[in-house]
Formats: C-alpha cells, structure tokens, sequence
C-alpha cells in the first residue's frame, strides 16, 4: 500500500515506560520493578529485569530510556567495584547514589532516565536515594516512570513507619500490581529485591500470581 | 646509620649497589633536622602537638603554623620542609574535596593517607624532580571508625599509629609516648600529656623560645579537627612545666 509506515519498534526510541518503587525498612530495603519495554506501542520485551546491581548490597531501579539508564548502571557498578577495592570495605549508599546522581546531573540534557538506588551498608542500614534530574535525596520510600503517577494517591495514603520485611515486600507488590493495571507502558511480570545485612535475594511474581484489586 | 653515597647520590632515578635510593634517605634526613611533633591516638580521639621553634623574636605570635586542617575532620601535622609540607596539606584537601564530590561522604583515612603517600611516592621515581622533605601526621575522628592516626614519609610509605613522633626528638619523644596507656585515655587526659612531652623533648640549651602549637580531634569537638581551646591549652601547659619542676626536683633529692 501506498504510504506505508515503518512499524514503530524500528525507529521510536526505546523506553522502560516502567513502575519502579523503593522502601526502606529497619534493617534493609525492598525494590520492585514491572518487566515491560516498550519501542512507541510496542512492547519489545516483556519480561525485563529493571533491577540492577550496583554492588552485593546495593542495587539501582532503572526508568526512562532503556538504553541510558542501563549505561549508567554499567558506569557506576564499574566505578564501585574500583572504589570499594580502594577504600577496602563494602561501599556506602550514598556513594552509589552520588556516583549516579554525578553522570544524570552533569550529561542532564543528553540523558533521559531516572534511577532509584537503594541497599544497605553497615553505618545508616537501609537506605533509598532518588537521582531524578540530577538531585540526590534520600527518602523513606522513593516511586517513578511512567507508572507512578497512577500510584501517588495509594502509596502517600498507605505508606506507614515502621513497617517490617514483609510489609515493605507486600506494600511494594500491591503497588505494582496496581501500576501495571493502569499504565500502558508498565506490565508483565514483578521483580523483587530484598537487601539486609543477611544478603540480597532476588524474586519474581508471575502475572496471575500478582494481587487483585477491585475490577478483577 | 649514615654512609656517603659518592655518585650513587645525585638522583633520585639511581640505585645505590647495596640497593638503595640516596636521594630519598637525604630527604629524610631534612625532616630530622626539624623540630619535634607528635600525634596520639586515645580512645575517643586524637591529639597533635607540635614545637614551633621561635627563630627570631620578631615574627608574629603564631605564623608558620606547622598543624594543618585538610578537611572537616583531618588534622595534619608536620615536620622537614615547611613549604614542602605546605603543598602537600594543599594536595590532600584536594583529595579529600574531590572525594566528598564524587562519593558524596567524608573520605576514609587510611585511603587519604594511601593517596597522598602515593603522591609523595611519585617524586621519588624520577632525577627531573626531588623528593618532598617533610613528614606528616594525618588524624581523624569518624563515629563509626573511631580515631585513626596515619604517618606518611617522604619515601611514600604511610602506616597507621596509636602513637608517633617526627622530627628532631623523635627518639626521645617515642619513649615517652610508649610509657602511656593511650587506649584507656580520653582527649582530654591526652592533651595534657602531649603538652608535657614536648616540653620534655624541648632541648633547652640548643633551641631557645619555642611556641606549643596543640590541636584535637574526637568525640569532644564532634569530629572537628580544631585547635585547642586557649583555657585548655593554658591548662596544659601549666600542667607540662610542673611536671618537669617536679622532676627536676627529684633529680636534685637523688643527689
């Protein structure tokens, strides 16, 4: 036919569109992530890992576009593994984040991603830093991409201190499933990470196994 | 131990036959010329003190600080080549300033210490440059890591310490700070010692006036390097001169 177009996944840039959260608990933190990549309208890869490692106990979230958020996880996991040889001990958090937040604040108009990182060290415990744009701040619990926005009112109105291990596990589950539900551009499958001073454990939570909510 | 190296000596980038580098051990020598300093580390902190030789009576009371402040919570003190020391407290604030930017926290110590030895150790590699001429004593107080105390050389080595001495009374001085129990002491006990062993190691008949230049840092300034307050110093002093009266005292009994 006359005037065909290309199909979308060739030339639109691929993003995470992407529902990632963090939440810190007394003892260590929880990461979630949905697993959906998409190139315009169409979903190039389903079941995606959007967890990263940056060191044994201290992992990152990526958001955005998929390409700069894997690279910059690649830098600063380069750049710690150099750092904590050299200083001889585990890294801290905050430097994790700070490395992160140095290459998203300085290439700010070249890159288009945000990374949540969070983990665990054995000065401050858990931690969660968010880097969107370039600003370092740690929080309680930190959400972004696409899927957050529908998830703000849950997350403010359910979050509670003090929760333990499975709480945060359960908060951030719900809060997928819910994000996934409503935002185009997050889906599949959940990721799991849970850091504490015991180690890091990594787990994924099938569609169907995913909690329901009202319309299911 | 000294030997003349004839013609083995002239360069830094030459190895002496029975394996040494001259140039190097001559660097060292310039910072025994130097007047004493010292650093300890107790328990909750660490103190420097140093005896500033008055060359003329005409300098201002405290120019030609020999204590140095290379970040919030690291003291240097020094002893050799007062301009040589100078631009080394200026490339470890470098250091310590660029860590802070990257890394986003104090920089450890002991890693200071390992990155400024390093640099000391680059000069000592080529014949276009000289080694530095100085010793230096790097301290800190973190709440999680407690005091650390580093000494660095002008050979590139750098080795952690509860207690050294640099300068001329080195010997003399580490005699002394071997006699403390500085695990058991605070700051606070400390600093009256460190007054005392300088005064002691002061040689009253070769070098005349001499300033006490104290600083602290632990759990009593907060993690601060600082200077010691003017009361507490004072204190200290006092403390150092009765002491010696007391043992010249006894000197005298004995007779």
């Amino acid at each position: 036919m006359l005037g065909e177009a290309e199909p979308q996944w060739l030339t639109e840039e691929v993003k995470t569109g992407t529902t990632i959260i963090a939440i810190e608990f007394n003892g260590g933190v929880v990461l979630g992530s949905d697993s959906r990549v998409s190139a315009g309208q169409s979903v190039v890869n389903r079941v995606m890992n959007k967890l990263s490692p940056l060191h044994d106990k201290i992992y990152c979230a990526l958001s955005g576009s998929a390409a700069d958020a894997q690279t910059i996880a690649e830098m600063v996991n380069y750049q710690l593994d150099v750092h904590s040889m050299e200083i001889g001990e585990d890294p801290q958090v905050r430097s994790a984040a700070t490395l992160v937040k140095n290459i998203s604040y300085k290439y700010k108009e070249e890159l288009s991603a945000h990374l949540i990182v969070a983990g665990w060290d054995r000065r401050e415990g858990g931690q969660v830093f968010a880097t969107l744009k370039g600003l370092l701040t740690r929080q309680p619990f930190a959400v972004g991409g696409s899927g957050s926005s529908y998830v703000y009112g849950f997350v403010d109105a359910e979050y509670r201190k003090g929760m333990n291990k499975k709480d945060c596990q359960q908060f951030v589950v719900n809060t997928l499933s819910l994000a996934m539900n409503r935002d185009g551009s997050s889906g599949g499958v959940a990721y799991l990470v849970t850091i504490d001073e015991h180690g890091t454990e990594e787990d994924v939570i099938l569609g169907n196994d995913l909690p329901t909510f009202f319309d299911q | 131990m000294s030997s003349i190296g004839t013609g083995y000596d002239l360069s830094a980038s030459t190895f002496s036959p029975d394996g040494r580098v001259f140039q190097v051990e001559y660097a060292m020598k310039a910072v025994e010329n130097s007047s004493t300093a010292i650093g300890i580390r107790c328990k909750d902190g660490i103190v420097f003190g140093v005896e500033k030789l008055v060359l003329s009576k005409l300098y201002e009371q405290g120019s030609n600080k020999r204590i140095f402040n290379i970040d919030r919570h690291v003291g240097m003190a020094v002893a050799g080549l007062l301009a040589d020391a100078r631009s080394l407290a200026e490339v470890a604030r470098e250091e310590a300033s660029n860590f802070r930017s990257n890394y986003g926290h104090d920089i450890p110590l002991k890693h200071l210490s390992d990155r400024v030895a390093m640099y000391v150790h680059a000069y000592t590699l080529y014949s276009a440059v000289r080694p530095f001429g100085c010793s230096f004593i790097l301290g800190s107080y973190d709440k999680d890591d407690g005091p650390q105390l580093y000494m660095v050389d002008p050979s590139g080595i750098s080795h952690g310490y509860w207690g050294c001495a640099i300068g001329k009374a080195k010997q003399a001085a580490k005699t002394e700070i071997e006699k403390l129990q500085m695990k058991d002491m605070t700051c606070r006990e400390l600093v009256k010692e460190v007054a005392k062993i300088i005064y002691i190691v002061h040689d009253e008949v070769k070098d005349k006036a001499f300033e006490l230049e104290l600083s602290w840092v632990g759990e009593v300034t907060n993690g601060r390097h600082e200077l010691v307050p003017k009361d507490i110093k004072e204190e200290a002093e006092k403390y150092a001169k009765d002491s010696l009266e007391e043992e010249d005292d006894s000197d005298e009994d004995n007779m």
